[in-house]
């Protein structure tokens, strides 16, 4: 650790810059991943609020140095709120030719391009499709590009340590963080102390790669240092004191599902089959079996559907979870399950495109599949998940709804907030209410169909207890025995019924808040999911501007808060960003009978701020 | 006197809901419905830890029809959602029905898996070699040839075997009997009961309307004797009227051969034995076929292993055991952590 002490030094006066985006970029076997996550976490200890955003490549090993083998990894911070992962890059940080070719489009005009020289080849230049070495062109004269040969002076940083040339070569990655800590005045200790721990079985790699840090952040130091480099300082936010811990959205929404399911007393059946991006939900509750969590994965999305109904039935709380094309498979289970009154959660973590459309991009294009997208008249609850963190309190809640009215309840939650990260103020498990659930054992005048005055939920009983043997199924039930029943008065009655079941539910969530701004003003920009970090920056940009702008953002899409159409009608316009064609907007105009107009895009990636701002000003200065 | 009854001794009428039971009269259904009612009262089965889940089909009406907990389905996915029950409670004894349409055609897939992760589950798989619900078209299990409202010209595709389906994907109990057997069905039910592990039955069922007289070739009282063997673990694999015909292995051949006892100097002796744990010989018991073979029914393969919601549980506990793990608290708290002052 002597190594990190001797390295700090004074220093010129730094540039105070409110937030900066910062991009790594990389082939995937360069470790950008690793980089930028440890670049977040320095950032996190440094008092940054932030977002990140990591995109891999959809090939699992694509060869090295193509595009399509690219991995990167974008962090946004500041000294104020952060909203998105960001809109245009500060900083780019390149590993190859690759990786300049594919992320230099999102690069500010004027900024600065860090690349290793060392990487651009003649063969890697052609694998990237260049036909000219654009660092040695004049092709890159809009942006303040810095060439340094990382993977000699790497491989010269760690000479001592006695590696191949191939494994030395590993830790540029580091040595390009050094380099980026350098820039921005970071400490580098948890990194070290993080290498340490991480290599203690091979004690040459962590030291090989502590002395690439190192040398990344002392050619940036001393005079080595490119004019083109700047150094800045970006103080901490005013943020919420407490502890905190970047979390994904996948992360957040397994932890609320395992507190939703200890907030009931209920054990979890989580039956899943493999999907990008949804495995990942799979992955992080396999490990929670300290709490009794079963996992199951089962041989495809409708048997994972079908299992988790079973659980339901004998008592356990049923989570299934998918992707868009395994949700379509489960739909015919979900009709099953909204037909006999089980609850059921289903987390969708929505990509893009219809059938297997682009796995690792994201969209919001499942609403209508959740909405409306089953056979026969079957409702079910759907809320979203809006940004990483959100996620823990939405699973909660799914939780509460599916077993307060014996209804599956669905989720949707996307790509990018799977992946994507930000900082969370932890909270108290025992701070949330509990909402235990009650199991009928009562023998007296039992009917399985019988209802709850209030909620319209049915009973559950726990095969296993006496006295209460009853059949359910799929085939339409009589209102109260749930025997088979062709009867068409009854078929109306209980088609009336599950309608009415998910529709009052909207009395039990809160009424809908103008998220930012007030009732009333010229525009109302509406979304849900995902886009509401953009929407959210851009809409207080707009206001600072003077622009009568407000945020409405949805965490329940059905039935949707009983309040909106009313407050929704208070406003000259209504604007809905989504990255699809339309499919909440279709909805607004369906229920409420309003204009309103969609702002839609499906290119795979989340809306800029900018994007979104546009759009706002040409509605507001005509 | 503070003395407690014996709680009554359920009958088969206890294991019978008060709902009219609504197969075509003279289906096969009705008797197995009695067969398995019969069992379970012979068994003592407890009602309230009875479970009967299905698909759809004519014969996955069964749970309406059974005073235990009943869960009628969707198409083919009742072993799945049966997994599901017995993920959530292994305690409870769970039975899954189904015709040869739901179990080998649409849920071809959920049979395999829940037979191959040997979930203690009894699967009894009604065929009747046609899809009798929709009315009559041919199933996978039908013989080629088979006319139907989908294959005027008769049906091209060959047809699964059912028992053999289950023993090639790693089944630990392999079974069949018919709906007329109604002794030979009991017994076989009840191993099935008492196996650990995913029980596979194949149970010959006539649809009188759609495809009547299906087996008779092998279930008609005038061939019954030299068209169907009982086999038994551990007996000779005998038949025939007095028992005068039985089974002996070809060794150089690798395969079951029909001979006549007293013939050629055959004597019992020769007749191989019935080894239920010999999986190769089960499957060469439920390849034959009438008219060079009799069927052959009963427990043709049965071989304790671990049951799979056995093993999930066996996890858990294990993770569970140190009770402190389980803080929400800490978990929550998992990975890198900083304080904002
Ligand atoms: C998803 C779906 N596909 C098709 C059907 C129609 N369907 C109902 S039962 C059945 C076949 C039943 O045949 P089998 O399983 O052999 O049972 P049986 O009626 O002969 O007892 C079919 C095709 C359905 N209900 N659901
Ligand atoms: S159609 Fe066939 S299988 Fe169905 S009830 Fe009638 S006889 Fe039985």
């Amino acid at each position: 650790m002597s190594e990190v002490a001797a390295a700090e030094r004074p220093e010129e006066k730094r540039h105070e810059i409110e937030s900066a985006v910062v991009r790594f970029a990389g082939d995937s076997g360069d470790g950008m991943q690793l980089t930028g996550s440890h670049f977040t976490m320095t950032a996190a200890i440094a008092g940054n609020d932030l977002a990140t955003f990591p995109d891999f490549p959809a090939e699992i090993r694509a060869p090295a140095g193509t595009t399509f083998g690219v991995s990167a990894f974008q962090i946004n911070f500041g000294a104020r709120k952060i909203m998105t992962s960001g809109d245009l890059l500060d900083v780019l940080v390149v590993m190859n030719p690759a990786a300049l070719v594919t992320n230099l489009a999102d690069v500010k005009p004027n900024g600065i391009v860090i690349a290793d020289s060392g990487a651009f080849t003649d063969r890697n230049l052609t694998k990237a499709g260049y036909t000219e070495n654009p660092l040695e062109n004049d092709s890159l004269d809009g942006y303040r590009l810095v060439k340094i040969d990382m993977s000699r002076l790497t491989v010269e940083a760690v000479k001592e340590f006695g590696l191949s040339n191939k494994e030395a070569l590993r830790s540029k990655n580091m040595w390009a963080l050094g380099l980026v800590y350098w820039m921005y005045g970071r400490k580098r200790q948890a990194s070290v102390d993080w290498l340490e721990t991480k290599f203690a079985k091979n004690p040459d790699i962590a030291k090989a790669n502590i002395a690439a840090l190192n040398a990344g952040h002392a050619f940036g130091e001393t005079a080595e240092m490119p004019a083109e480099l700047g150094t800045f300082d970006v103080e901490p936010a005013a943020i919420a004191p407490g502890l905190y811990r970047t979390i994904t959205g996948a992360e957040s929404v397994s932890l609320g599902l395992l507190a939703g399911s200890l907030l009931a007393d209920l054990k979890i059946a989580f039956c899943s089959y493999p999907i990008t991006p949804a495995s990942a939900l799979l992955h992080q509750l396999a490990r929670m079996k300290e709490f009794g969590v079963v996992t199951f994965q089962a041989e495809d999305e409708i048997a994972a559907a079908a299992a988790a109904i079973g659980a339901s039935y004998a008592g356990s709380l049923g989570i299934t979870s998918s992707s868009g094309p395994g949700i379509a498979l489960k739909m015919e289970a979900i009709g099953l399950a909204i037909a006999t009154e089980l609850p059921l959660v289903v987390i969708n973590s929505q990509r893009a495109g219809p059938s297997t459309g682009l796995p690792t991009k994201t969209e919001q294009s499942d609403l209508y599949q959740a909405v409306y997208g089953r056979n026969g008249d079957a409702p079910m609850p759907v809320i979203s998940v809006s940004t990483p963190s959100d996620g823990y309190e939405v699973a909660i809640e799914a939780v509460r709804i599916a077993t307060k009215y014996m209804t599956p309840v669905m989720v949707l939650t996307d790509g990018y907030i799977t992946n994507a990260s930000e900082p969370w103020l932890i909270p108290d498990a025992g701070d949330s209410e509990r909402f235990d659930v009650t199991f009928r054992t009562d023998p007296e005048d039992f009917q399985p169909f019988m209802r709850d005055d209030e909620t319209l939920a049915r009973p559950w009983v726990k095969p296993g207890t006496p006295d209460l043997m009853h059949r359910i199924g799929g085939i339409e039930r009589s209102y109260d025995s749930g025997h088979i029943s062709y009867d068409p008065e009854n078929h109306q009655k209980m088609t009336d019924v599950r309608a009415a079941k998910v529709l009052g539910i909207a009395n039990d969530i809160p009424e809908q808040e103008v998220t930012v701004g007030e009732a009333g003003a010229k525009l109302a920009v509406v979304g849900w999911g995902s886009t509401y970090g953009p929407i959210n920056r851009a809409v207080n940009n707009m206001r600072d501007d003077g622009l009568d702008v407000a945020q409405i953002h949805l965490r329940y899409i059905w039935p949707l808060p009983r309040n909106l159409g009313e407050l929704l009608g208070s406003f000259d316009q209504i604007l809905v960003p989504e990255m699809n064609t339309g499919q909440l907007r279709t909805l607004l105009r369906d229920q409420y009978l309003l204009p309103a107009e969609g702002l839609n895009k499906v290119n795979g990636k989340p809306f800029l701020i900018g994007e979104l701002e546009d759009a706002i000003r040409t509605r507001l200065e005509k | 006197m503070n003395v407690q009854s014996p709680p009554e001794k359920l009958t088969a009428r206890d294991f019978a809901t008060d709902q009219e039971v609504r197969w075509c009269p003279g289906c096969g259904d009705y008797a197995i419905l009695k067969g398995v009612q019969n069992t379970l009262a012979q068994l003592e089965a407890d009602p309230k830890n009875t479970v009967f889940v299905s698909g759809i089909g004519c014969a996955a009406r069964f749970p309406y029809y059974m005073e235990t907990y009943g869960f009628h389905t969707i198409h083919g996915r009742s072993p799945a959602v049966a997994t599901g029950v017995k993920l959530a409670n292994p305690e409870l004894d769970v039975w899954v029905v189904g015709g040869d349409g739901d179990m080998l055609s649409i849920g071809g897939n959920h049979t395999m898996h829940a037979i191959r992760r040997n979930v203690d589950l009894q699967i009894l798989l009604f065929n009747n070699q046609i899809y009798g619900l929709t009315k009559g078209q041919y199933s996978p299990t039908s013989k080629i040839g088979t006319k139907s409202p989908s294959t005027p010209l008769g049906s091209i595709d060959n047809p699964v075997s059912a028992a053999q389906f289950a023993l090639g994907v790693g089944g630990t109990f392999i079974a069949r009997s018919s709906d007329i057997l109604q002794k030979h069905l009991p017994e076989v039910l009840k191993r099935a009961y008492k196996h650990k592990g995913a029980s596979f039955v194949e149970i010959f069922q006539n649809c009188i309307v759609y495809n009547d007289g299906a087996f008779k070739h092998f279930t008609e009282k005038s061939v019954q004797d030299e068209m169907q063997i009982h086999v038994e673990h551990g007996e000779p694999l005998l038949f025939g009227k007095d028992k005068s015909k039985g089974l002996i292995l070809n060794k150089e051949e690798m395969r079951l051969e029909v001979v006549t006892l007293g013939e050629d100097g055959i004597t019992l002796d020769d007749i191989a034995i019935h080894d239920e744990t010999n999986r190769g010989l089960a499957t060469m018991l439920a390849q034959m076929d009438p008219p060079d073979y009799p069927v052959a029914l009963g427990v043709l393969y049965a071989e304790p292993a671990a049951s799979y919601e056995v093993s999930v549980h066996a996890q858990i506990d294990q993770a569970t055991k140190d009770g402190d793990k389980a803080d929400l608290n800490k978990l929550l708290q998992r990975g890198q952590t900083w304080t904002v002052e």
